[in-house]
Parts: C-alpha cells; structure tokens; sequence
C-alpha cells in the first residue's frame, strides 16, 4: 500500500486491511462512505460508540468492512430491524444504518416503515442506485417507468416509489434527499441525523455506472454526477413546480425536521419510572 | 447484567400455564429483551414477558413480523443482552433464515417454537410435534443447532434457563421446541431458591487487541459484544476468526462449516440429556419427547402392571441427537418404539442410529393432533411383545 | 494564497475520472498509459491552478486523492 498519500479520513476511521473499495469504479457508494466519515469527524464523534448495521446488497458494504468500528452486516432487508434490537438494549450508542433501494425499498419495505412509526433513533442512509447491482441489474421498486433492465428488457411497466414521501408518511422525525454530487448538504444531513433524537432517513441518489449506466446509455460516473447536478430541483421549489414540469427531476432537501420522543428514550423513562 | 428476578419471583409452589412458567425461566436465566409478533399458541409468553421484563430492566417489543422479531433479538445480543423470542409454526418458518445468521455468526439467543397443527396454518391451539426437522434443517445449508423437548410446565421453566445456559455457552442459537399442550398446559411446579439455579453468562473478550480471534473456535470464542471497543466485525458472509469477510477464498467455507460443526459436536457429552426409566429389566423401550412423553409415562407404569417389562428413554435434548443414549437403549432392550404426535420424525433418526441393535417400530396417535390413548399404545405394545 | 499539495494514492484510484471531470479548474487529465493495476490514473498537468475547492476529494469514491493546503502570505 501507497502509505504516503493515505487519505486523513481512512487514517484515522477505516479498518487497517480494509482501505480499499470492495465497490466498482466510480460507484457512489465511496463518495456516501467518504460524507460518513467526514460528518464522524466533524462532530468528533467516538466511533467505539457508534453501530454501523447493514443489509445486503452494494450500498450494505460501505461500513463493512471499512468502518474501524462495531458493524453488523446482516441479511437481506432485515438491517433495520437488527438495529432497532441494538439500540433499544444500549441507548448509549448511536446506531447507523447503510441499505439500498432493494434491500429497504423491496425486500425490507416494512421494517423501514414501521422503523420510521416506532421513531427509533437510528439514522438510515439508504443509498438509492434505481436498480439491483450486485446481482446483475434487475429492476429495482425504484427504477424509472419505462427504462430497460436485465428482467425488464421490453421497459419497466411500472412505477417507482418516492421513499421520502414514504417514510414522511409513516412518521419519520427527519428526512431528506441529496444525490452523490451533494457531498456538501449530504455531509451536513449526515450530522443532524446523527444528532437526531429520533428516526432520520436519508435518501441518497447514486451512481452505478456498471448496470444501471449500461441500461440508460451512460456508462461515465463523473457524467451521471453532471446529471445529477442539472435534474436536481431544490424542495422549495418543486412546492410551486407541477407534476409535468417535476418528471425526470429530482427533488433534493429537507423534506422534515421535527422533534419527537424517540423509542429507546421512551423506553429507558419507562424502565426508570418503573424501577424507582 | 443481574437477572433482578428475586425482586419479582418468589421460590415456592406456583401454578401456572406452561407458557407463563416459560417466561419466569426467561427471567431467572437473566433474559433482557424479547421481541414478538402475535401468533397463537405462544402469546401467552409474550403477554407475561411484557408485563415482567420492565421490572427488571428488560425490554419488550413486538415487532412487525417473526422475521424482525428474531433479528432485533440478535441485534440486542450483540448489544450485550441475553435475548428470546417466540412463536408458532409459520413464525418459526419466518425465522429460519436469520437463526441461520445467528448460527454462522455465533450469536447467543433463544428461540421458543410452541408447535402447533400445520401444514399452513393448520389448526393453531392444537398441538403437534412437527417441527422437528425444521428446528434443525430449517434454514439453508449445513449447520449445527441445540433444540430441547420440554415435558411438563416445570420444564418449559427449567429448559428455559437451560436453553438460555447452552445458548450463552456454546454461543448459538438454542431452540426450545414446546407444543400447545405443553404451551398451554397449567401444573403446579416448584421454583426453588434463585440462588440454587445455575446461571451461565456468556465469555467476553480479555483486553482489546486488534489481531483478537472472535469466531469460528470449536472452544467458543469470547464475544465482542458492541460498545465496548472491540470494533467487531460480524457478518452472515463466510469469514475468518477474526469475523471479516472472506468470500474469494473457498477454504473459508470448509473453515466455516466444519468449525460450527465442531463447536457443538465436541461438546455434545454436555450438552446432550435424556431420561431413562425402567430400562435395566426392559424388554421394549416406548422412546418419547415433550408433551407425548406424559402418555408413555402413564402407559408404563400401566403395561408393568400387566407383566410387559417395558421402559422409557425420554429425550431432553432432540439436536444435537443423542445416539450414544438411544444406542444403549436399543441394546438393552432390542426394541425400540417410537412414540410421536407426527407421522414419524425421530423415528427417521432412532432407526439411522439404532436399527442394527434393535427393532424400531413408529406408534403415531390414532388421530394426528391428539394424545396416544394409553389403551392404543397398550394394545399395540402386547402386540410387539 | 495557498500553498497547495495534491495526494493521489495510486493503490486505491481505480481511475473512474471523477476527479478530471468535476474540477473547476481542469487540473487534472487523464493519464495516457496504463498502470501496473490496469488503471488510468489522473495526472495533475495544472497544480498550480488548484484552489483547493477539494471537490475532486470529496467527490472520490475510493478516498484515493486530498488536498493539503495551507495559507501563506503573499
């Protein structure tokens, strides 16, 4: 290994061994990885404090192995679940949660639901790439109507999910939706979900310039994060856009922000009035 | 973490529902989380533990589905608590696939399955024991897994705790593997002393060192429960001992698999128990498990009456099975019958085991879901005999 | 001003070119032989067009290039 140029960052937060990306180039999940680690640094938060759970799927290996810190990596759609077990038995710790569109979107649709409902105090960075990358590029409940994928070779008939507005209505304390070119804004997110007394969930629109590039016809990241730039439309602004002049944009920033009684904190008073 | 229980649960006679004796065995053995989804004929545990657990620290929560039940369970045994769920029959099907996580990542939890009629949905409260196979080839591949039978309402208490004790032990999931008779069963019991009850906690790490080997010791690794600085890394991705995924290199998966393996069979001396009774003059031995086991009891102590010399081996422990017991069984007595509320699961497994020392015959009920009627199991015993 | 050192750590840039792309400045291209790991790694051919916007670190998706920078006086 290079150890001259060495990023600050994986110095002083990654796993010794683990400093290379298991991902393929120029995946988004890096970047998201890199926004973790900064907002960690920022709020010199003490990683032997923090919990990085995961599920399966690309977006499930930004922490694992890379996060010299406790990571679960658990089964397929079943992350947030496992963290909602952690942080009701130590609310001492701060618990993260990296997933993706299928494995909280298809597979583990109820836990993000009913995670968002309980307000546990989790922060979820769910790393939205519109497809299944790691098995191949089958449609994902997130890939656009119409695009072709390895199982929708004539088209996706159907429609995707907007996760915000999702996990919004289920009662999430703070949500909010930045793309792989916003490091800057998904940094400063980053900081107040992990602060966050309650259920935050992040959506991260990301790259994957291997199967869903292959699919739209653009196979360069650095493209994809041109792209992103120029469809992104504010929330404040989308308010007074119409639903025509909204399709193919995407909408980013905080969408809730709220203060609410998280589960663990509801919990621990019981235990205490209980056990006075 | 004390268990708190002395606080809350008083030695003496109790007269209880075997679910609820359950629950108090959780709480005695130190349980601090439990997590469930409704399903009958288990919700009795669920409704006690709700009601004991936060007097004692613990928490409850039900959970969306079986499947997150059993995750946030071993969620929370990583985050340093002992931790049960429970259910029935479809939500033991839901569960498989992580209690194979929780075996490959070795991660103490207990899971009580009170079996109930099925297929499908079946007939819930009815009681059955078609589980068997499930508790230990349930989830995909090869893997090991401890599953106890209790008999009585005493024993949904004792092998609560024990199953908690082999759980933190060996560092595995242990199933306890009731039926809705049992489940739903009311006996008087007696709790001795809590201070007379063994109590086994887990084994964590000396100090924190970052070539520390976490996984995968046939002698049970210490565990690197989270927040306490050994940054561990767990995963259901074939790894190494130190928990780090290793799927480019094929020999891990022959690690992996054989160092599970080795982990319970090397103990299975300690682990395995069964109860004999009359086997020392027998010339049949009636073989039984959880709740049938209360008719062959009966039926013994009738058929003696009538000048059949037969005896009882009861197994306590299913998984890992206990071959050495059923084969001395079989050469004491040369006759082995096989009694369960099923169309013969064990049986599969006593005629692998016993069939060169003994004739194994398979009694189920008349009609599946119900008792053995102790003149049914009589009549077919003089007709062995 | 700033005195500007750009690290590119060559064991981890897998040469996806964001870096080259995104910078304002055009500092960076893309190199024209391969390496010894089969990549195309960015060559600074502008350093001294850097200022240190770090958009090409933040935006690397394997931490394989930083900016150093420090204030100097003029």
């Amino acid at each position: 290994m290079d150890q001259k140029h060495v990023h600050p960052l994986l110095v002083k937060y990654a796993r010794i061994g683990a400093y290379k990306q298991p991902h393929c180039p120029g995946c988004g999940n890096g970047i998201v990885a890199q926004c973790m680690l900064r907002a960690i640094d920022e709020l010199k938060l003490d990683m032997d404090k923090i919990v990085f759970a995961s599920g399966i799927g690309c977006s499930s290996w930004i922490p694992s192995p890379l996060f010299n810190a406790d990571v679960l990596h658990t089964t397929h759609g079943r992350s947030l679940a496992f963290a909602t077990g952690v942080k009701l038995s130590n609310p001492e710790l701060r618990v993260v949660v990296f997933t993706g569109d299928g494995d909280s979107a298809a597979i583990g649709g109820n836990h993000l639901i009913q995670a968002a409902r309980k307000n546990i105090e989790i922060l979820t960075v769910l790393v939205n790439n519109r497809i299944y990358g790691m098995t191949g590029g089958q449609v994902a409940p997130t890939t656009p109507h119409g695009v072709k994928t390895k199982t929708t070779p004539y088209g996706n008939l159907e429609y995707p999910f907007d996760l915000c507005k999702l996990v919004e209505a289920a009662g999430a304390s703070y949500v909010a939706r930045w793309t792989t070119f916003h490091t800057r804004q998904l940094v400063s997110s980053m900081k107040k979900g992990l602060l966050k007394k309650g259920f935050s969930f992040i959506e991260v629109i990301s790259q994957c310039p291997v199967q869903y590039g292959t699919f739209v016809g653009i196979r360069d990241p650095a493209e994809m994060l041109h792209i992103f730039r120029k469809i992104s439309v504010p929330f404040e602004k989308a308010k007074n856009m119409s639903r025509e002049e909204l399709e193919g944009k995407i909408v980013i920033g905080e969408f809730v922000d709220i203060e609410r009684t998280g589960l663990a904190e509801a919990y621990q008073r019981l235990l205490e009035m209980m056990n006075l | 973490m004390s268990s708190g229980a002395n606080k809350i649960i008083e030695p003496g006679t109790h007269f209880l529902m075997g679910n609820e004796a359950c629950a108090l065995g959780a709480v005695v053995a130190g349980c601090k989380f439990f997590a469930f989804y409704p399903i009958t004929p288990a919700n009795e545990i669920a409704e006690y533990m709700s009601v004991l657990l936060p007097k004692v620290k613990g928490i409850y929560i039900q959970m969306e589905d079986e499947i997150s039940s059993i995750a946030s369970v071993i969620g929370a045994s990583w985050a340093g608590r002992k931790a049960m769920t429970a259910t029935s029959g479809p939500g033991f099907t839901l569960m498989q696939e992580n209690i194979g996580y929780a075996v490959a990542t070795e991660t103490p939890c207990v899971i009580v399955d009170v079996q109930r009629c099925g297929p499908s949905t079946g007939t819930p409260p009815l009681p059955m024991q078609g589980d068997v196979y499930q508790a230990k080839y349930g989830s995909h591949s090869e893997y090991p897994i401890i599953a106890l039978a209790p008999s009585s309402v005493k024993e949904m208490f004792t092998l609560t705790i024990e199953s908690f004790n082999l759980a933190e032990k060996y560092r595995t999931p242990v199933i306890l593997l009731s039926d809705a008779l049992v489940g739903h069963l009311m006996e008087t019991f007696e709790i001795p002393d809590l201070s007379q009850i063994e109590i086994v906690e887990r084994k964590k790490p000396d100090k924190e060192t970052s070539d520390a080997k976490y996984f995968l010791d046939e002698d049970v690794a210490p565990m690197p429960v989270f927040g306490c600085g050994y940054k561990a890394h767990v995963t259901g991705s074939t790894h190494d001992e130190k928990g780090l995924r290793n799927v480019e290199d094929p020999v891990y998966v022959d690690k992996v698999v054989r160092a599970l393996h080795r982990k319970i069979e090397k103990h299975k001396e300690n682990i395995v128990k069964v109860e004999t009774k009359f086997l020392d003059d027998a010339e049949i031995a009636l073989l039984t498990y959880g709740s049938v086991a209360r008719t062959a009891i009966h039926v013994v102590n009738q058929a003696r009456k009538t000048g059949i010399k037969v005896g009882i081996i009861r197994l306590i422990t299913l998984w890992p099975f206990p071959d050495v017991q059923v084969q001395s069984a079989a050469r004491k007595t040369g006759r082995i019958v096989v009694m369960e509320n099923n169309l013969g699961q064990v049986v599969n497994k006593v005629s692998e085991v016993a069939a060169k020392y003994a004739d194994v015959k398979f009694l189920p009920p008349r009609i599946i879901g119900s008792l053995h009627e102790p003149e049914y199991v009589i009549n077919f015993l003089k007709e062995v005999y | 001003m700033k005195k500007v050192r750009i690290h590119i750590n060559e064991d981890l840039c897998k040469g996806c070119g964001i870096c080259i792309s995104l910078c304002p400045n055009k500092v960076f291209a893309k190199s024209e032989e391969i390496s010894s790991k089969g990549v195309f790694l960015p060559v600074i051919i502008h350093g001294d067009k850097c200022i240190a916007c770090r958009i090409c670190e933040e935006h690397c998706p394997d931490l394989a290039i930083f900016i150093e920078a420090q204030d100097v006086e003029k």
